[in-house]
């Protein structure tokens, strides 16, 4: 194997066909099936780059021209982990699960490890993340490892459980590739709590499936708040049946770079999907919100809100594609997108896409671009306060404005404290 | 206490202020009277501070410091206020929160002790009741869905809240009913005294029946062309700026 091989994609297939009968399902055919497909397309298509239309705006170089290797010893000894944000957690380190770490006793349903529970996923897993539908869902798919495994049974209450990644900087570039396979049955409900962090030169590439059954209600609130050398991209896929309800909110605020891409279908009558969040990047990140809607059943109503806060040289993109399907009639849909520039160097490329095959639709969506108010700013200046505070006070206001859509109050307290503690650390800086 | 000498100014290079000369003692309220486009709210904007009104000649001294030179927010711990002619709303920032961080960014900056938000919370009730405030206006955002006249006396309230050495009232009769005309003449009056002074802009005579000047002057073309006492206002709202204009 040559030096140059073990870099990008090339590196990544290498490694898949040197694991491959050691990876996590290894002697289950459908799971080996599974992945040898991920590869074809894998290899076919390699990392996305800028030609390709929904990476138009985010450059994958640096992560294709890296070189990672995989965490495959286990992490031993003693982890600090952050505070928890539930009671319930389900700790993750470089992607495999800790139950020594995690405190799951008295939950309402069993979270469990992916990799040790592959045999009830037939059939689940790849199935709303196909393979071949995302280049980063192949990666995933020929090489994830573990991953959460929630099947919540028909009218469940699942209360609050917390999802924690953490990882532990081992020296060296390295990549994980964690799989979420999350199912709520008939009337279930459950608020997950999604919080990663970690450092080092590390790829987290997971990919969610998600399908939220009838009168269901999933409530997901995800912090990505991993270091500054971390490169963040998930994929989320979800279904959401008539009457139930997925709730996604995102606060990206740390990686090098983020992308946070959400597929999400609406595939019964009148369910509905929120998918709100703020994203912050400072000088030399750069984050990436897109998200794909499938308006495939009637009645059925979605809400998108998405704050951007640059400052310094940052980059920032939001791409919202609303599909309403010729049958999806009194559809009622919302998208705004908002970005904040705090310099004049940090950048925003904005692009809401409807297409409307339905003729009884509500569907409207706005885009703004702008600075802080110059007005505001002297008012709250002409009070007395410095500056740096009155900047301080309309950022948080601004992303304030996000949140309030959060009813769950843990879940609200959690994600003002990410956005919070984002802005302190820019410190000066903007 | 106040000091304008030769004051000249423009905004985006067209000259507004044009020579003002003006001096406002310790203790006294002057009112500024003139008609749209004579300069009263450049003057203001000039005095507190905001970007974008450009000083290019003369003195302004603040209890004997030139103010000029210094940041907005370094005016107001020095006990300089402006109320606002059209107050800004900032969606998503409580009211409560606003005039607490205020209030005490000019302590700290005074050097004088923070207030918790218990004791806040007692000193704002205070005042508010004497404005005849609803409480549930401290949860809202800063100025959000306030009418006309609750924009002018939360302005007031800040005033009172931050008892501030000199207030330039910037048009605070705009758009008030005579109900809340009087209650907010009523919290100015309440803190004129040896260590107050205030500078009231108006168009109308109205406001100054309620608080009366010490002197008023009357600003025509970036210059103030008259000055006398209280007596001024009504021979200009009985005359018009051009026959008073005429007769300078």
């Amino acid at each position: 194997m040559t030096a140059a091989a073990q870099t990008g994609a090339a590196g990544f297939l290498a490694r898949y066909e040197g694991l491959k009968d050691h990876l996590a399902g290894a002697r289950k055919p459908w799971v080996n099936a599974l992945r040898a497909d991920a590869a074809v397309h894998f290899a076919a298509r390699g990392f996305p780059t800028r030609r390709v239309e929904q990476w138009k705006y985010t450059d994958l170089a640096p992560v294709a021209q890296a070189s990672f290797a995989e965490p495959l010893t286990m992490v031993e000894g003693a982890i600090t982990l952050p505070e928890p944000n539930a009671r319930h957690r389900a700790v993750f380190v470089d992607g495999r699960f800790r139950p020594d770490l995690s405190s799951l006793e008295g939950l309402a349903f069993a979270a469990r490890s992916l990799a040790q529970h592959l045999g009830e996923a037939e059939g689940l897993l790849g199935s709303l993340a196909r393979p071949g539908a995302e280049p980063l869902v192949a990666l995933n798919t020929m090489l994830f490892e573990d991953g959460l495994f929630l099947d919540l049974p028909e009218g469940v209450d699942g209360g609050l459980l917390e999802l924690l990644s953490v990882t532990v900087d081992p020296g060296r570039p390295f990549a994980f590739h964690p799989r979420h396979l999350i199912r709520l049955g008939a009337g279930a409900r459950l608020t997950l709590i999604e919080t990663a962090t970690g450092r080092g030169q590390c790829l987290h590439n997971p990919v969610f499936e998600i399908a939220v059954a009838e009168g269901a209600t999933l409530t997901h609130g995800r912090m990505l708040q991993e270091e500054v050398t971390v490169f963040h991209l998930s994929t989320i896929y979800a279904t959401i049946a008539a009457g139930g309800t997925y709730d996604n909110f995102t606060v990206a605020a740390g990686p090098r770079l983020t992308r946070n891409e959400i597929h999400a279908a609406l595939i019964g009558p009148k369910a509905a999907c929120h998918m709100n969040g703020a994203q912050m990047a400072a000088d030399g990140q750069h984050v990436d919100t897109t998200t794909a809607l499938e308006h495939a059943a009637p009645e059925c109503s979605s809400r998108q809100t998405y704050k951007t806060v640059l400052a310094g040289r940052a980059r920032g993109v939001f791409q919202g594609r609303i599909h309403v399907h010729r049958i999806a009639q009194k559809t009622d849909g919302y998208q705004m997108n908002q970005a904040l520039l705090l310099s004049e160097e940090a950048e925003i490329d904005s692009k809401p896409q409807l297409e409307i095959y339905a003729d009884d639709v509500k569907c409207s969506h706005g885009a703004t671009v702008g600075a802080l108010d110059a007005d505001s700013l002297f008012y709250l200046r002409s009070r007395g306060i410095p500056e740096r505070e009155a900047k301080a006070i309309l950022v948080e206001a601004f992303l304030h404005e996000a949140v309030e859509t959060v009813t769950e109050e843990t879940l609200r307290t959690a994600l003002t404290r990410a956005l919070d503690a984002w802005w302190k650390r820019q410190g000066a800086g903007a | 206490m106040l000091k304008i000498e030769g004051l000249t100014a423009e905004v985006e290079g067209k000259p507004i202020l044009k020579g003002i000369d003006l001096e406002v003692p310790t203790g006294e309220v002057h009112a500024i009277m003139g008609p749209n486009g004579s300069g009263k709210s450049t003057l203001s904007y000039v005095l507190a501070g905001r970007e974008g009104y450009e000083v290019t000649g003369g003195t302004v001294t603040f209890n004997g410091r030139d103010i000029l030179t210094m940041e907005p927010e370094e005016r107001a711990a020095a006990g300089l206020f402006l109320a606002f002619q059209y107050p800004v709303e900032l969606p998503g920032v409580g009211n409560a929160t606003f005039l607490r961080t205020a209030l005490n960014a000019q302590r700290k900056a005074r050097g004088e002790s923070e207030l918790d938000a218990m004791q806040f919370l007692k000193l704002a009730r205070e005042r508010m009741k004497v404005l005849a405030m609803p409480e549930d206006m401290l949860k809202r955002g800063v100025n959000v869905g306030f009418s006309g006249g609750e924009k002018k006396r939360n302005e007031i309230l800040q005033m009172t809240l931050l008892r501030p050495a000199l207030a330039i009232l910037d048009e605070t009769d705009s758009g008030l009913d005579i109900d809340a005309l009087k209650i907010v003449a009523d919290g100015v009056n309440a803190m004129r005294g040896p260590d107050f002074s205030a500078l009231v802009i108006t168009h109308y005579q109205r406001l100054l029946d309620y608080i009366v000047p010490d002197r008023v002057h009357v600003l025509v073309g970036g210059r103030i062309v008259r000055s006398g006492g209280p007596e001024l206002a009504k021979e200009l709202e009985a005359q018009g700026y051009a026959a008073v204009q005429a007769a300078a």
